[in-house]
């Protein structure tokens, strides 16, 4: 970036002696972010009709999408640091901060007041009708069983998260194995819930009464003498545990990393004087090890409720939301994309907006005096 | 450090080895299983379709040198007769802008913010911090119109910003949380020896701040790698433009029987995620901790 600068601007000899002039700057300055504009938007058709083989798309995507972001930066950058210090220093902060400004207000800041809007007005958005939507979020019997359910993923799936994370973080820290077993409880945290959805739709398979099961956990039931059973779908409303069994098998993982990282924090001189004391170790860990790391239950537990409060995906694989299994997020899905209904399905998402924020200030609050950086 | 907290006291030599025994033991039991689904995956989606059907897939654990038991055929299928290799170059040109875009973005938007002074700085980080608490379904809806009407619906182009703009306001959060704590002495250095806001960025904080922008880098890729709801909803399910996670749901609703294709498929979309799960460990934590508050 400084050597163009340099070159452009320094006084030298001919044609560079004219171009260092205000009318050679002007068209430079003009030139150069036209050729920018040109070169990335020949990459966009490229990208958008082209019939060439896949790696070169790949390979052009990649290129155009990374390295165009960084180009508009250095391109702009460089007009800014050709003007007067004054316009310099006014204008340059908002190259900076200015796309991600742009962006933040297409994409979330006017979305938002436009969703807003939307559901206040019909299905197809042609008529107002004021609260008519909330209304029915709040009295349909569909929306009812979300409701529901969500609040059964809160109590049993964040509370058997922060219970289970707790428990394996204290035995882990006193393995051998530490490392190995902390790693195989944390992979399921790195895959997508559409994967881990695919892994227990597979163990929950059930076959015929005669035929031999396949699904693990029918197997068991089988081999204990019971009639295999279709567990995501029968005995409503508690099939819903078994889909909260995945997400306490994803999230424990998370639980367990962040109470690992509290305990090992805890000074050892403490423990050692409440056991010479003569505390037994259940006491160490109520009286102890539970008020000191409060501060991290709290921040595990707001963490998964607010992940819980927007599941969608475990859902969406395993059941589709039948056999009263929907929850809030997947009732928008099936509001808007489904039904079509975009009032009914914007409503929904404002009050799911409305549950999450206090949880999430909450939050920040705590990740704030955390510090994790 | 991490010894302190498990320090015996005395006269509990006999109680330490009576739990130690059984501490391992209860340990191996929650590795044994928080593994199995897992494995039941992974040895299925190497058997043949009909054993897959006939018997479970811890019989073949009884012989497993028995090679005819063993198969390939799966995979073959599924990459290519169900588009699953197609959707795995997909994900790879939407992850990989989707997670530098937003980082390069905040990179910058948290320097001008913690170095620069311009007018509205304090507002307008005010304003980004508080989007962090906006559910992304606030803004489908409105940005599906936008794109429809752009004709940016079911491009990369188009999913590339959506994750950009969905990502951002917890990058510029962490970035800025980093960038802000560098010290003030050699950022005042720079500028006396004539350095430009550009420089400095480039030549001084980009370099220091790697630790931040990896964690970031990590937990952004797993998300947008492991994403289904923005994928389906600006791609859809077609296999020429879908991603690995769209697809593969799409597969589970129409060919929900047919577990030799969803088992190896799953362990396919899995591949990527595991191999940097496994490499970047210590970074994907930090990542995971720090952007646990997102969704």
């Amino acid at each position: 970036m400084a050597e163009t600068t340099d070159t452009a601007s320094a006084p030298r000899t001919g044609i560079l002696e004219w171009f260092s002039g205000t009318i050679g700057r002007f068209l430079v300055s003009l030139f150069v972010p036209i050729v920018t504009f040109i070169v990335l938007w020949q990459g966009f058709i490229f990208l958008r009709d082209s019939d060439a083989p896949k790696l070169v798309i790949v390979l052009v995507a990649i290129v155009w999408g990374v390295g165009g972001v960084a180009l508009l930066y250095v391109v702009t950058n460089w007009l800014v640091e050709r003007m007067s210090p004054m316009w310099r220093d006014m204008l340059q902060p908002f190259v900076f901060v200015g796309p991600a400004i742009a962006i933040l207000t297409w994409y979330l800041a006017l979305p938002t007041v436009r969703t807003l809007w939307i559901s206040l007005h019909n299905a197809d958005s042609t008529q107002f009708v004021g609260l008519q939507n909330y209304v029915a979020v709040f009295t349909e019997r569909q929306m009812f069983i979300a409701f529901r359910n969500n609040l059964l993923w809160i109590l049993f799936g964040a509370t058997l998260t922060v219970v289970l994370g707790l428990l394996i973080a204290i035995l882990a820290d006193r393995s051998r194995f530490e490392t190995l077993a902390k790693s195989l409880i944390f992979m399921p945290m790195a895959i997508s819930m559409v994967g881990a959805g695919v892994i227990w739709n597979f163990v929950y398979e059930v076959k015929g009464v005669n035929d031999p099961q396949i699904g693990l956990l029918n197997a068991i039931w089988v081999a204990l003498g019971g009639q295999p059973q279709a567990w995501t779908a029968l005995l409503q409303p508690w099939n819903n545990l078994f889909l909260i069994v995945i997400l306490i098998w994803m999230q424990t993982g998370f639980a367990m990393v962040l109470f690992s990282a509290a305990i090992k924090g805890i000074p050892g001189e403490i423990i050692e004087a409440a056991r010479v004391d003569g505390a037994n170790e259940i006491q160490v860990f109520f009286r102890l090890i539970i008020p000191y790391i409060m501060g991290t239950i709290i921040t595990v537990t707001t963490t998964v409720i607010i992940f819980t409060l927007k599941i969608f995906d475990v859902v969406w694989v395993m059941t589709g939301g039948q056999f009263g299994t929907h929850v809030i997020a997947t009732q928008f899905y099936r509001q808007y994309f489904t039904n079509r209904n975009f009032g009914f399905g914007s409503a929904i998402a404002v009050v799911l907006l409305l549950a999450v924020i206090p949880v999430m200030i909450y939050n920040l609050k705590q990740f704030r005096e955390r510090e994790v950086f | 450090m991490n010894t302190s907290a498990s320090l015996p006291g005395t006269g509990y030599a006999l109680r330490k080895a009576l739990s130690k025994t059984t501490l391992r033991t209860a340990v191996l039991i929650i590795c044994f299983v928080w593994t199995l689904p897992s494995l039941g995956l992974f040895i299925s989606s190497f058997r043949p379709e009909n054993d897959i059907r006939a018997s479970g897939w811890w019989t073949v654990l009884e012989t497993p040198f028995e090679f005819t038991q063993w198969t390939l055929a799966n995979y073959e299928k599924v990459i290519t007769a169900n588009g699953l290799g197609q959707t795995f170059i997909n994900s790879l040109i939407v992850t990989i802008p989707a997670t530098v875009i937003p980082i390069t973005i905040a990179a910058f938007a948290a320097y001008a913010f913690a170095w620069m002074d311009f007018w509205g700085r304090d507002v307008f980080f005010a304003l980004i911090v508080g989007l962090i608490v906006m559910p992304l379904q606030m803004a489908l809806i409105p940005v599906l119109r936008l794109y429809t009407s752009s004709g940016l619906n079911g491009t990369f182009l188009g999913i590339w910003l959506a994750h950009t703009g969905f990502g951002l306001p917890l990058a510029v959060y962490l970035l800025y949380n980093f960038i802000a704590q560098l010290p003030r002495d050699l950022i005042e250095a720079a500028k006396v020896d004539g350095a430009s806001h550009f420089q400095i960025f480039t030549g001084i904080v980009l370099r220091l701040s790697t630790p931040a922008v990896a964690s970031f880098a990590v937990f952004q890729f797993l998300w947008v790698w492991n994403d289904l709801l923005v994928a389906l909803v600006f791609l859809g399910t077609s296999p020429s433009a879908s991603t690995m996670t769209a697809r593969l749901s799409e597969l589970v609703g129409s060919r929900g029987q047919d577990w030799h294709l969803l088992t190896s498929g799953a362990f396919l979309s899995m591949v990527v995620p595991l191999v940097v799960f496994f490499a970047l460990q210590r970074y994907f934590v930090r990542g995971i901790l720090a952007g646990s508050v997102k969704e």
